[in-house]
């Protein structure tokens, strides 16, 4: 190898590098900017329907001001698991472009079916989007009611002792942040 | 024994000569009567008067709830907490619908879901350690019992109410029956 192919070697790693943090860094930037609030609700069947009920709820208007966005609760903050769920949306465009929820009617009927995937996949991760809020270590059971004490203290104490979680959060706290779906039966496991 | 002749008395012409007595009269009664308006006109005005001022005398002490003058900013209300009472209120007379003894902001009520009901229905409340929702709100309007529970008894909180922690607005000595 002479000095001439060295040179160019260099040169043409120093350009993968650069090239590949601008495509890397850029590819993320696009990913983050379908990772707002503004991109979820730019979709009018999300903006109509469950972003207005989710303004009545406590994770956007509440005492302290402190509110979740859309993909606070449904978008993975890991990058892999994000990555898997923005394929997945894919899927959602292509309903977007059937126009399958495009009336207040259609997405009514369609809601329980749509509520049970949400459901699934929070029971699946053991409610990992709630939990990067909401944690058992952080939790003061003092300060909440009565009722909402004597709910958690078993699965509070579970958490403590690292044991496994009995029950994850989505079990018993559906239909928080929107309105639960017409047909929904409290008695079901869903 | 013959009758004695009566003396034929006097003939007597009302129209042509009134007594001095009828006229007197007459003009007695017509000055009674007057005197009579005058009295019920005093009456009228004197109670009209003490009516008038009582019921001023009565207003100038009711108190606005509200508290101040029109022009003056209303008081801030005063903070009020819904109670959490572990076990229930008592109730105050037999059949009140019982009061809730927990928050209900959360819980929606509307015509696709009644989030009450999913700790207080007959298939929820053992889990969820709640009353169970009485078995005459499963009876419709003919009385036979249902498997839902009964559009007449749908809205809840139309009957069972929270309670918050405030005093009266109107100090009372109200008990409930016992």
């Amino acid at each position: 190898m002479n000095d001439k192919t060295k040179r160019s070697a260099t040169i043409l790693v120093g350009i993968g590098i650069v090239v590949g943090i601008i495509l890397w860094g850029g590819f993320n930037t696009a990913m983050e900017m379908t990772n707002t609030e503004e991109f979820c609700i730019s979709c009018h069947e999300m903006e109509e329907n469950v972003y207005q009920e989710l303004q009545e709820t406590v994770h956007f208007t509440n005492r302290t001001g402190v509110r979740a966005t859309c993909p606070d609760c449904h978008v993975p903050k890991e990058w892999i698991h994000k990555f898997v769920r923005k394929i997945q949306a894919s899927n959602e465009l292509y309903h977007k472009m059937l126009g399958t929820i495009d009336t207040p009617e259609k997405f009514e009927a369609k809601r329980l079916e749509l509520a049970q995937h949400v459901w699934a996949s929070m029971k699946k991760t053991d409610s990992r989007e709630c939990r990067n809020c909401h944690k058992f270590v952080s939790m003061d059971l003092d300060k909440q009611t009565p009722r909402s004490a004597d709910e958690h203290d078993p699965h509070y104490w579970d958490a403590i002792d690292g044991k496994e979680p009995q029950k994850t959060c989505i079990d018993c706290h559906k239909g928080i942040a929107h309105s639960l779906p017409a047909g929904y039966d409290p008695a079901k496991q869903y | 024994m013959p009758l004695k002749p009566q003396h034929p008395q006097p003939r007597t012409n009302s129209i042509e000569a009134p007594g001095p007595d009828r006229r007197s009269v007459k003009h007695m009664s017509i000055k009674v009567m007057r005197e009579k308006g005058m009295k019920k006109i005093a009456t009228v005005t004197i109670t009209a008067l003490s009516v008038l001022l009582y019921s001023a005398l009565a207003l100038s002490e009711v108190k606005s709830l509200r508290g101040e003058d029109l022009s003056a900013m209303a008081k801030n209300p005063q903070h009020m907490e819904i109670i959490n009472a572990k076990g229930g209120f008592e109730r105050s007379y037999k059949l009140q619908p019982p009061m809730v003894p927990h928050e209900v902001d959360k819980y929606e009520i509307n015509l696709k879901v009644n989030e009450c009901l999913s700790c207080h229905s007959g298939t929820t409340y053992e889990e969820k350690h709640a009353p169970k929702v009485g078995e005459s709100h499963y009876e419709s309007r003919d009385g036979t019992t249902q498997q839902t529970i009964s559009s007449r008894r749908y809205f809840c909180n139309q009957c069972h109410a929270p309670q918050l922690s405030t005093d009266p607005l109107v100090q009372n000595k109200f008990q409930g029956a016992k």
